[in-house]
């Protein structure tokens, strides 16, 4: 093993030290009783837990009802507000258009919208979608927009004396251009994705890990309240890695990332 | 000029290294009493110039002068308000004019080959672009950094590959924007015997614009000064090349200029 790679091995475990040291000291403090089992149960009790739903299938269940929600809400929040924001960095029509609305409705905090989205389609799938999508749309939209906003005229100007036409100034110049900006937004999204998700689930649902962790609390289950909320942050993280890693590798040629 | 002949001017433009002046009476562009207005303010007024094809010419002014907008005419990035501007016949398998700006614009998430292909576009694609590509970054000692990211290259090696990514498609015109301006004193020194070496091979026309007359004694055949948006001097440089900088020829022509432009 090379220097470099144990080098980059040690910076992946030092993110872990923390959360580690912080469940070995919450195990303590429940095994030495200052930590009553009725405000927070043991790290092992929430292990029993997810051991005992695994085997009865229902945590799996659970998961991939909220992950397929999820990235259902994505796509169509994320594909339109892609779109969106490049029509709108394209052209100054469709901005002038569409930017004063949107600007508008961005203001209003999409979990404002609850009341009126379960009195719409009741707790029905189309309720978390369009949550979901809501929330997604506008990180993407405006970091789109951004990006291509932000796209060197003078590179725009190099293509077009070197002979480029739209599309190949789009595609070699604008939108490798707006990548950074887009990721940026990406992951902003990814962020907003699950809070949205957690907040319609527990108000609004018949399956999930919200609903999972409200049923638990009509049952005192609290150290299924706790497992599901570790679900939850340790998805999070694992979409922010996959964007990262996505991240890394369309933007090689970013000197933000060539040296790690 | 007649066809026949014409034809036979391209074929010797074809044959390697005949001596200059290669191609007498042949013309490169000519403006005839242009001018160019921005609003109410006239930035170049009557300008009249005939360059042959194949010649060195510096363009020398002060800031403000109307030098880059005369360039910006060249290369067609902006039209003429008043007068004509008019080019000698376009040669096949040649792109009319390329422009080198005072940056080097390279496109930072292309590596230097596929910054240098940029050039090609319309001209070749695919395998033959890569290979005309490397081949131009080989002229201009670049060949070892073809698939690095133009981030890792210094100044003047983006500068240099600016340059070829110019000339791979072998243009009959190469306008130059003070393109070494911005480099350090030997940088700009080995860059302009670079652009002479090159030009000797390739021989394009060059139009070159720059503050430093230094650098327009050393390399054009040509300089011509503009004030006040007019040509205000229009002198041959008759030294033999290669020129040996410093020499008292060169400053003799030199301060000639600057006594016009400052006198």
């Amino acid at each position: 093993m090379s220097l470099a790679t144990r080098l980059a091995l040690g910076r992946n475990f030092i993110g872990w030290l923390l959360p580690a040291l912080v469940i070995a000291g919450w195990e303590l403090a429940s095994r030495v009783g200052i930590m009553p089992a009725n405000v927070l149960p043991a790290p092992s009790a929430v292990a029993e837990a997810f051991w005992r739903l695994t085997l009865s299938g229902e945590l799996v269940r659970n998961i991939g009802v909220s992950t397929a929600r999820a990235l259902a809400g994505f796509a169509i929040g994320g594909s339109i507000g892609f779109a969106l924001g490049l029509a709108n960095g394209l052209s100054t029509l469709s901005r002038g258009l569409t930017d004063t609305t949107l600007q508008m409705i961005r203001n209003i905090p999409h979990l404002a919208l609850i009341p009126l989205v379960i009195l719409w389609f009741g707790i029905d799938e189309e309720a978390k979608l369009f949550l979901v999508a809501l929330g997604v749309f506008f990180p993407i939209y405006v970091n789109t927009l951004l990006g291509i906003q932000s796209v060197d005229p003078q590179l725009v100007e190099m293509g077009r004396v070197y002979g480029m036409d739209r599309r190949a100034l789009f595609l070699r110049v604008i939108l490798p251009g707006a990548l950074p900006s887009i990721f940026v937004g990406l992951r902003y999204a990814l962020g907003i994705m699950w809070l949205t998700l957690i907040v319609a689930e527990t108000i609004s649902a018949s399956s999930g890990l919200g609903y999972m962790a409200m049923q638990a609390r009509e049952f005192l289950l609290i150290d299924v309240v706790v497992l599901s909320i570790l679900i939850y942050a340790l998805l999070g993280k694992l979409a922010d890695s996959l964007a990262r890693l996505l991240e890394r590798l369309s933007l090689g040629w970013h000197p933000a990332f060539q040296n790690g | 000029m007649p066809a026949a002949s014409l034809t036979a001017i391209r074929s010797f433009v074809a044959t390697p290294a005949p001596a200059r002046p290669a191609l007498p009476g042949r013309r490169a562009f000519a403006f005839k009493g242009a001018g160019k207005r921005f609003g109410d303010k006239i930035v170049l007024d009557g300008i009249d110039l005939d360059v042959q094809a194949g010649q060195f010419l510096a363009v020398i002014g002060k800031s403000g002068c109307g030098k880059s907008t005369l360039l910006r005419l060249l290369a067609g990035l902006d039209r003429p308000t008043a007068g004509a501007l008019t080019f000698g016949a376009e040669e096949e398998g040649h792109s009319r004019t390329r422009f080198m700006f005072q940056e080097p614009r390279l496109l930072p998430w292309a590596s230097v080959v596929r910054n240098v292909e940029v050039g090609l576009i319309g001209i070749a694609a695919g395998e033959e672009a890569r290979q005309r590509a490397l081949a131009m970054l080989g002229e201009v000692g670049l060949a070892d950094r073809a698939d690095e990211w133009p981030s890792l290259l210094s100044g003047g090696q983006k500068q240099r590959v600016a340059l070829a990514r110019a000339l791979v498609g072998q243009p009959q015109i190469l306008a130059l924007d003070e393109p070494l301006g911005a480099l350090d004193a030997l940088t700009r020194i080995e860059m302009q015997q670079l652009l002479e070496r090159i030009w000797l091979a390739q021989k394009f026309t060059a139009v070159l614009v720059t503050h430093d007359v230094a650098e327009a004694v050393a390399l054009a055949d040509r300089v011509v000064v503009i004030g006040e948006g007019r040509i205000a001097l229009d002198l041959d440089v008759p030294v033999e090349r290669p020129r040996r900088r410093g020499s008292v020829e060169l400053a003799r022509i030199e301060g000639k200029i600057l006594d016009r432009l400052f006198g």
